[in-house]
């Protein structure tokens, strides 16, 4: 027997478990009845839980594993950090609220919506003052967008680094937000909407966050947002109100959103000069790096889900996304770019927001490397490693929307790597 | 006239409303009843081009320009409405305002808006030396980055690195890498001391940037910042930001119909994943790392992997054990409770080290810490509530240990300890014993 057979044979076996093995191909035949089948089981006789026993549900206990998770030695303290979304384990496009990535530069705050106010001021007729009553009586629409930020992936500007899409790609959240439209405030206020003017947001809590937008992307689509998911936003993610600005680094939307200022210039705060800045190989640092480039990962498989079930059929599944608009094609390749064939989209997803892909395939059982490449309806192709560090050297610390490679041995398993 | 109108008119703000809208608008769906909204605000401009054709030139051309936009959003709208059917609309811009909202008054105002512009506008009056600095920096600054603002652990480094940002490793301080020294004002004024933001005057703001300049020789040691001198003042590294090219040096040529067959001859794996990470159950992550060497490892061409490596035995599982369920002895109880205060203890391990050769870090070392008298650990600088605790002769008993860890802030209050606290009684205890197994 060759090495080929055996793997796809043993991979088989280890799939079937309880079950007697059958061929390797063709559907398998049972040789002795599944007892969970035919044993009467306790949760098919005994009683389950009452209506009243979970006012708010969490994910059931066997999905526990499902969390946000941080990397201790990244930071210095967690409460000044990161976490890392689950995006191995999660399907479809929206985010859980309860699993999102957070990042925080003092903590998350609890901040009541009675305490709540929202400042307006600088060069505007009428200095205003927003209580978050005030906020839910103005028009307000719907969208869902993506939040990823900026070092997103950064540490893979070293090499591969950590081996998990958690951990490469997991600085991003996707979710359908309430709130009012930017513009609709800065009328209130009768702001000086020259499009040489800036808009300064600021966040309530003892870091308060404070980033400089300019006049155009604040009167395009950015939100105040006061929901996520149909909810509540999360403390974590600036309960009660926190700005939502579509397709553009992850800093800039302000949580706990205390003040709105209108500036005739930048304040090149901390966050917009020290920080959220790349130096390049000449040691000159590029600013206003706003937008997040399209860019594209497979979630399964990937080193937190490897392939279990052996050869044949299996679903190669993944997230694409665009700061620029709207995802258009994503093609995969499973030989680490030589050949590529364009996935199908789950369902076409909104402007500045996550579409899922597919690659509905069949497993021989060899290795692969697994790659994804993501464009967007500007036409724009996510570049490789080697491109990015063609422009940028190795220096830089955010916005790396590189391809991605994962190994997958022929045990299914798969690792974080780097190509030729 | 309308409120809209009176924001809508004058030439500049006017302008860039109309340009707002079209910003706004462009790329959007939109429905006919929007095109019939935009259609009447395109009256109101013609209306507002016949009355401005009596005004200045410089009149004419932007309300050219803002009529020329609109049509275009027109145009653009068009185009959007016949492919769409049923389309989400965007929220309503009112002609007139909400009249939402009330005025803000001066004292909020001069309360929140204390943000610093590069060119000195915002800064209070007030004035700090080197020396003041120095004293208020190691009081309130030292504990994570360094008597000489060289930084402990990972928190930032404020001095040096200068002529080091075109190197492998570029070291990015207040020195060698911000642009404006407003940022250094504002961001000490209104985020540190990392757990007391806020509580700085603006003299000691000025002394602590005063000394962050001498740790890095930019000033001598009488040197004196003040807002009369600070906007004279110049970065070093002020001429060293470009703004955003990806558009010219990237899109332009990665919006390309890109290769699907055929595209490289081989590839080989370069590098494998540094660390392979462990995600246990308890939450978190630990990274370990990765031994394996890319030996071994296929290249791939057109044909697939140029061979494929055996599977590596799977280790037989060992024989089944019954599972033994016994009392648990008191001895396996505290056992368990120490593990437990190990795990606990990550969220101290940032800034308190314990074990052989435990250092002093952003917090004391804790070896010895139950029963030892509360702010003694040589070389350590502790806040003024300790130092009075040690005069005090207070020891850290299971008690009080148990009230720090619960709330620190309120136990100790005044603490530059930035931890909020363990709100579990079981996690408190579990801590305590883990820490009582390190003797001094």
């Amino acid at each position: 027997m060759d090495e080929m057979s055996k793997t796809s044979r043993r991979a088989f076996l280890r799939g079937s478990a309880a079950v007697a093995a059958g061929t390797a191909a063709g559907t398998v035949s049972a040789q002795t009845p599944d007892p969970a089948i035919t044993e009467l089981q306790d949760w098919a006789s005994y009683l389950g839980a009452g209506v009243d026993e979970t006012p708010y549900g969490l994910p059931i206990s066997f999905e526990s594993d499902v969390i946000r998770r941080n990397v201790e030695w990244l930071t210095a303290s967690p409460i000044s950090s990161i976490n890392f979304t689950p995006i191995h384990a999660l399907e479809g496009t929206i985010t859980p609220q309860g699993c999102a990535f957070e990042r925080h530069h003092s903590g998350a705050i609890e901040l009541h919506k009675d305490d709540y106010r929202l400042m307006i001021n600088g060069l505007v007729e009428r200095p205003l003052v927003f209580t978050y009553e005030d906020l839910e009586r103005l028009p307000r629409e719907n969208h869902v967008y993506f939040c990823e930020c900026a070092a997103n992936t950064g540490m893979e500007w070293a090499g591969a680094q950590l081996n998990g899409v958690q951990f490469t790609h997991g600085m991003i959240h996707n979710m359908e937000y309430t709130g009012v439209p930017l513009r609709t405030l800065l009328k209130e206020a009768g702001a000086d909407i020259s499009l040489d003017k800036w808009v300064y947001v600021e966040g309530a809590d003892a870091s308060s966050n404070g980033r400089s937008i300019p006049m155009e992307k604040a009167l395009d689509d950015v939100l105040v947002a006061f929901k996520a998911n149909g909810e509540a936003l999360r403390m974590e993610h600036g309960y009660p109100v926190r700005l939502v600005v579509p397709g553009w680094e992850g800093n800039l939307w302000v949580k706990w959103l205390r003040r709105i200022e209108i500036t005739d210039r930048a304040v090149e705060s901390r966050e917009e000069t020290s920080k959220y800045t790349d130096v390049y190989e000449d040691g000159v640092a590029r600013k206003w790096t706003w937008v997040m480039d399209a860019k594209s990962v497979i979630t399964s498989p990937s080193p937190q889900m490897p392939i279990t079930h052996g050869a044949g059929p299996m679903v190669i599944s993944g997230l694409a996304w665009s700061g620029h608009g709207q995802i258009t094609r994503v093609d995969v390749s499973k030989d680490g770019g030589i050949t590529w064939e364009t996935a199908r989209l789950g369902k076409q997803g909104d402007t500045k927001a996550l579409t899922r892909f597919y690659l509905d395939t069949e497993w021989d059982g060899a290795p692969m490397l697994l790659q994804a490449r993501a464009m967007d309806d500007t036409g724009y192709v996510q570049p490789t490693k080697e491109q990015l560090r063609e422009q940028r050297g190795e220096n830089a610390v955010y916005h790396n929307n590189c391809i991605q490679t994962w190994y997958v041995d022929v045990e299914g398993k798969a690792e974080n790597v780097e190509v030729s | 006239m309308s409120k809209f109108l009176n924001i809508f008119l004058p030439a500049a703000s006017g302008t860039a409303l109309a340009l707002g809208l079209a910003f706004g608008l462009a790329g959007r769906d939109y429905n006919k009843s929007t095109i019939e909204s935009l259609e009447i605000q395109l009256d109101q401009a013609n209306a507002r081009t016949s009355a401005a054709q009596n005004t200045s030139d410089a009149q004419n051309e932007v309300v050219q320009a803002l009529q020329d936009r609109l049509t275009t959003v027109e145009a653009n709208l068009a185009a959007a409405a016949s492919q769409i059917g049923s389309v989400a609309e965007p929220a309503p811009l009112k002609a007139d305002t909400y009249q939402i909202g009330r005025l803000a008054l001066s004292e909020e105002i001069a309360a929140w808006d204390v943000d610093v512009l590069p060119d000195g506008r915002g800064l209070p009056v007030g004035s700090g030396d080197v020396f003041t600095g120095e004293e208020v920096f190691a009081d309130q600054c030292a504990a994570c980055h360094g008597d000489f603002a060289e930084g402990v652990d990972n928190w930032p480094v404020l001095a040096g690195g200068f002529d080091t940002l075109a190197d492998e490793d570029p070291i990015k301080t207040v020195g060698s890498y911000w642009p404006h020294l407003s940022t250094v004002w504002d961001y000490i004024n209104r985020s540190m001391p990392f757990g007391a933001a806020g509580t700085l005057t603006a003299d000691e703001t000025y002394a602590i940037v005063a000394y962050i300049l001498y740790s890095n020789d930019m000033v001598d040691d009488d040197f004196v910042l003040s807002q009369e001198n600070f906007a004279d003042f110049e970065m070093h590294n002020k001429d060293g930001f470009v703004l955003d090219d990806r558009a010219e040096t990237e899109y332009a040529a990665w919006r390309t119909e890109p290769c699907m067959k055929n595209c490289k001859e081989e590839v080989e794996v370069t590098m494998r994943s540094v660390f392979l990470v462990e995600t246990p159950p308890e939450g978190g992550s630990n990274s370990v790392m990765n031994s394996a060497t890319i030996d071994g490892l296929p290249s791939f061409s057109a044909t697939g992997p140029a061979f494929i490596p055996a599977a590596t035995v799977a280790p037989k599982a060992p024989a089944a054990t019954k599972a033994i369920v016994e009392e648990v002895s008191a001895e396996d109880q505290e056992a368990q409770l120490i593990d437990d205060g190990k795990k606990v203890f990550k969220k101290c391990r940032a800034c308190h080290e314990v074990g052989e050769g435990a250092k002093n870090g952003s917090g004391p070392h804790l070896n010895g810490i139950v029963g030892r008298t509360m702010g003694s650990v040589d070389g350590f600088k502790y806040s003024k509530v300790f130092a009075a605790a040690l005069d005090d002769g207070l020891v850290w008993d299971d008690e009080a240990l148990a009230s720090f860890l619960e709330k620190p802030k309120s136990y100790m209050k005044g603490t530059k300890m930035a931890f909020s606290g363990l709100k579990k009684a079981s996690d408190q205890q579990a801590v305590i014993e883990y820490l009582r197994t390190f003797g001094e």
